[in-house]
């Protein structure tokens, strides 16, 4: 009894940070992209913090959230897109990485993307960026975001098998 | 049975024709007039292919004038204007406007032009990213171009304009985006606003007040304001949903109203007057006549969208002046003109979300079990979200058989409404959809063909996927429909035999045309370029491994191959 209570005190406790500091905000706001507007340098500080829009699964939960919250789902549906492209196909038309997809929701892009700058802070806007990139699961991601409450329409972010073409039944 | 061309022939014919110098030439010359029926169409061949480099849809009706034919693209949009009198009909002059690349991610459901108007030597159109352009129709100057749409608060004109003497009328669109929606009037000449009226809020914005009655809605004042929770219907949809058309001796202009916004219908309780629904306006001042609400706290995001007929039929006894609205719930109505009252409603294919009309509200009865509720799936919804008709797919009707030939969609979704947030310029939609095809999939779509005296399906054609294009019913007593898998189709209007086919580069969701030259020879054109609701699936970068792509239509339409070709535009008559 006592050794499970032992083994159960070494579980390190996954953080969650439900507030940033002021200060982090606005180094976080930091990226340094491309000429291009695509690709660039991460904020030091995302890196110093150890990435937690990349592998917190608390950060990816509260994305999935805000993606259903700020209307990304009109345009892009669960990932398959519709007027805007799919989120999940492994093609990206400016850039897969981090700071690519921070500034398409920070700036916006031409031929549709409206910007966020004025509607979600900087953390949201990383966090929504975390989540858009487990959409796809075209690589090993070693957290997920929070389980599904609504319409299962595609298999789960980091279960989806690999973005090739795959002729599924519909579903009934 | 199929007396067309061979596949084999047909396409050595399009490889010819696209490797000469102009990228197409075949002779439009013809010896001997002849008119196209029901006994020759079958040797009916390919006269003209042109290339309009586009892939997206082409749902436009081309417009012919004095050996002219002019051609709208889709957005960003192009205007040709071709000269059919040369033997290779070569471009006379070529329009393109600046075009707002926001637009592009604004086009839910069919992105894809309706076309143009011509009137008095002018050709009007509407632009997608909101502009109404007047175009000198001899040599494609512009005349005129207003900003009538904003394209960042996602609204934009989706339906081509109506031309009627010395005024031009619009309406706008982008319900998806909680833009409310209006009907105005333009002076042809200038390009100066005659009037605008909303479809929904206070009465004097509407332009309720003297002359406007109707029997289906309560006899209150400011509906557009009082169905709707506080100020919903500021941001309350109701765009134009589908063409509208001009009664000229009654003066009325007769529009439809689109779907409320957000989809969500429990965040919205209340009628919603005045969207998803029938409006005559008087023509002149834009003041209301009637209303008609077909599908009021629409549930479904159908709008009163379908097509419009015009008709002066024997009803009952009597000679009447109708309107004859096959509508995306399913329904064809038959309407009195003059005063918007409902002679009869009866479903033309097989619905579950409604349970027959009410008399006295002139409205459907919904059927309870098929209600979305905020985070719950209702399945099995039919007709889908898309509506049963409607959008590119316009009907048609014959005289001289007396039926109406209307293009089909025969599918059925899941629907779980969300809490919706509005803000300007992204959707406020609130839906989680998914379209399902019926259980036999060969059968999502058809062209059918409906009595409208004795209120009977007379014939129908199965299609395997939703025919989405427009449908042209000749004097010849032949129809013409195109489907989303290529094929160009004339059956016999009297009973749906088929008679000719042809299979063209890509899908057909435009509007088939026929025109008679001054040698007397009659031609018909149509224009391919996968589009419509549906093509979505094939045109943008879509994954169908999420159910809810493309609105739900990814579930349903997973066969559908993005079009390796551009989009085409095809002539024909008899050889």
């Amino acid at each position: 009894m006592l050794l499970i209570a032992l083994a159960l005190l070494a579980c390190k406790r996954e953080a969650r940070e439900l507030r940033t500091d002021p200060p982090a905000t606005d180094a976080l706001n930091g990226v340094v992209p491309m000429a291009n507007r695509i690709n660039g340098g991460l904020p030091r500080i995302f890196i110093a913090q150890g990435s937690p829009y990349e592998n917190n699964a608390y950060q990816l939960g509260q994305g999935k959230r805000l993606y259903d919250w700020f209307n990304c789902k009109g345009c892009h549906a669960n990932g398959g897109g519709a007027s805007g492209p799919a989120l999940t196909d492994g093609r990206w038309r400016y850039g897969p990485d981090p700071v690519s997809i921070f500034l398409t929701i920070r700036d916006g892009r031409p031929h549709g993307m409206p910007a966020f700058a004025n509607r979600l802070t900087t953390e949201q806007i990383w966090q929504l960026t975390g989540y858009v990139r487990t959409m796809g699961a075209y690589s090993a991601q070693t957290a997920a975001p929070s389980r599904n409450d609504e319409m299962q329409s595609r298999p789960a972010e980091n279960r989806a098998p690999a973005a090739t073409e795959i002729r599924m039944p519909p579903s009934r | 049975m199929f007396a067309g061309l061979r596949p084999r022939r047909m396409l050595l014919c399009t490889a010819v024709l696209l490797a000469s110098a102009s990228g197409f030439a075949v002779s439009l010359q013809s010896s001997a007039a002849s008119d196209i029926d029901v006994g020759n169409v079958g040797g009916m061949t390919l006269r003209l292919a042109l290339p309009i480099r586009q892939t997206s849809g082409s749902a436009g009706r081309a417009i012919f004038d004095h050996d002219r034919l002019f051609v709208i693209t889709p957005f960003p949009h192009s205007v040709l204007a071709l000269n059919l009198a040369r033997t290779d009909a070569s471009v006379l002059w070529r329009y393109s406007p600046r075009a707002d690349g926001m637009a592009a991610g604004l086009a839910t459901g069919h992105v894809t032009t309706d076309g143009a108007v011509l009137s008095a030597g002018r050709l009007f159109l509407n632009t997608f990213d909101g502009h109404t352009i007047a175009l000198d129709a001899a040599t494609g100057g512009v005349v005129w171009d207003v900003a009538m749409a904003d394209v960042e608060r996602g609204e934009t004109l989706l339906v081509a304009p109506l031309a009627i003497d010395d005024r031009i009328y619009i309406g706008n669109s982008g319900s998806d985006f909680g833009v409310r929606g209006w009907m105005a009037a333009l002076n042809a000449a200038t390009g100066r606003m005659l009037w605008k009226r909303y479809n929904a809020g206070p009465d004097v914005e509407v332009g309720i007040g003297e002359g406007f009655s109707s029997p289906y809605l309560p006899r209150e004042p400011d509906l557009g304001v009082t169905s709707w929770p506080a100020n919903a219907w500021q941001q309350g949809g109701g765009g134009l949903a589908d063409a509208p058309i001009y009664d000229a001796p009654l003066g009325l202009l007769i529009h439809t109203t689109g779907h409320p916004a957000p989809m969500n219908a429990e965040q919205r309780p209340g009628a919603n007057y005045f969207t998803s629904g029938l409006f005559a306006r008087d023509a002149l001042s834009g003041d209301a006549r009637w209303f008609v609400p077909i599908n009021p706290h629409d549930l479904y995001g159908f709008g009163a969208a379908g097509s419009l007929i015009p008709a002066d039929i024997h009803w009952q006894g009597n000679n009447r002046a109708v309107l004859i609205h096959p509508d995306a719930n399913g329904m064809v109505y038959v309407l009195d003109r003059s005063s918007g009252q409902i002679l009869s409603a009866h479903p033309f294919l097989e619905v579950n979300a409604s349970e027959g009309l009410d008399a006295r509200s002139g409205t459907l009865r919904g059927n309870p079990a098929k209600a979305a509720h905020v985070n719950s799936t209702t399945r099995d919804i039919c007709p889908a979200w898309p509506g049963a008709t409607g959008g590119t797919a316009r009907a048609a009707f014959a005289p001289q058989t007396g039926l109406l030939y209307i293009p089909v969609s025969r599918l059925c979704m899941d629907m779980e409404a969300r809490q919706a947030s509005f803000m300007p310029g992204t959707p406020y939609m609130g839906a989680n959809l998914r379209i399902k095809p019926p259980r036999d999939s060969n059968r999502r779509g058809a062209l059918l063909a409906w009595d409208v005296a004795a209120g009977r399906l007379a014939w129908s054609a199965d299609e395997s996927l939703p025919v989405e294009s427009g449908v042209l019913a000749t004097a010849g007593g032949v129809v013409f429909y195109g489907t989303l898998d290529g094929w160009f189709k004339a059956v016999d209007a009297s009973s749906g035999r088929p008679l000719w086919q042809f299979h063209a580069a890509s899908a057909i969701v435009g509007q088939p045309i026929g025109f008679q030259r001054a040698d007397g020879r009659q031609y018909i054109a149509v224009a391919a370029g996968v589009g419509g609701a549906a093509g979505a699936v094939a045109q943008k970068e879509i994954d169908i491994r999420d159910a809810t792509a493309a609105r739900g239509y990814a579930n349903a339409i997973r066969d559908l191959k993005p079009a390796a070709t551009d989009g085409m535009l095809y002539i024909f008559s008899l050889p």
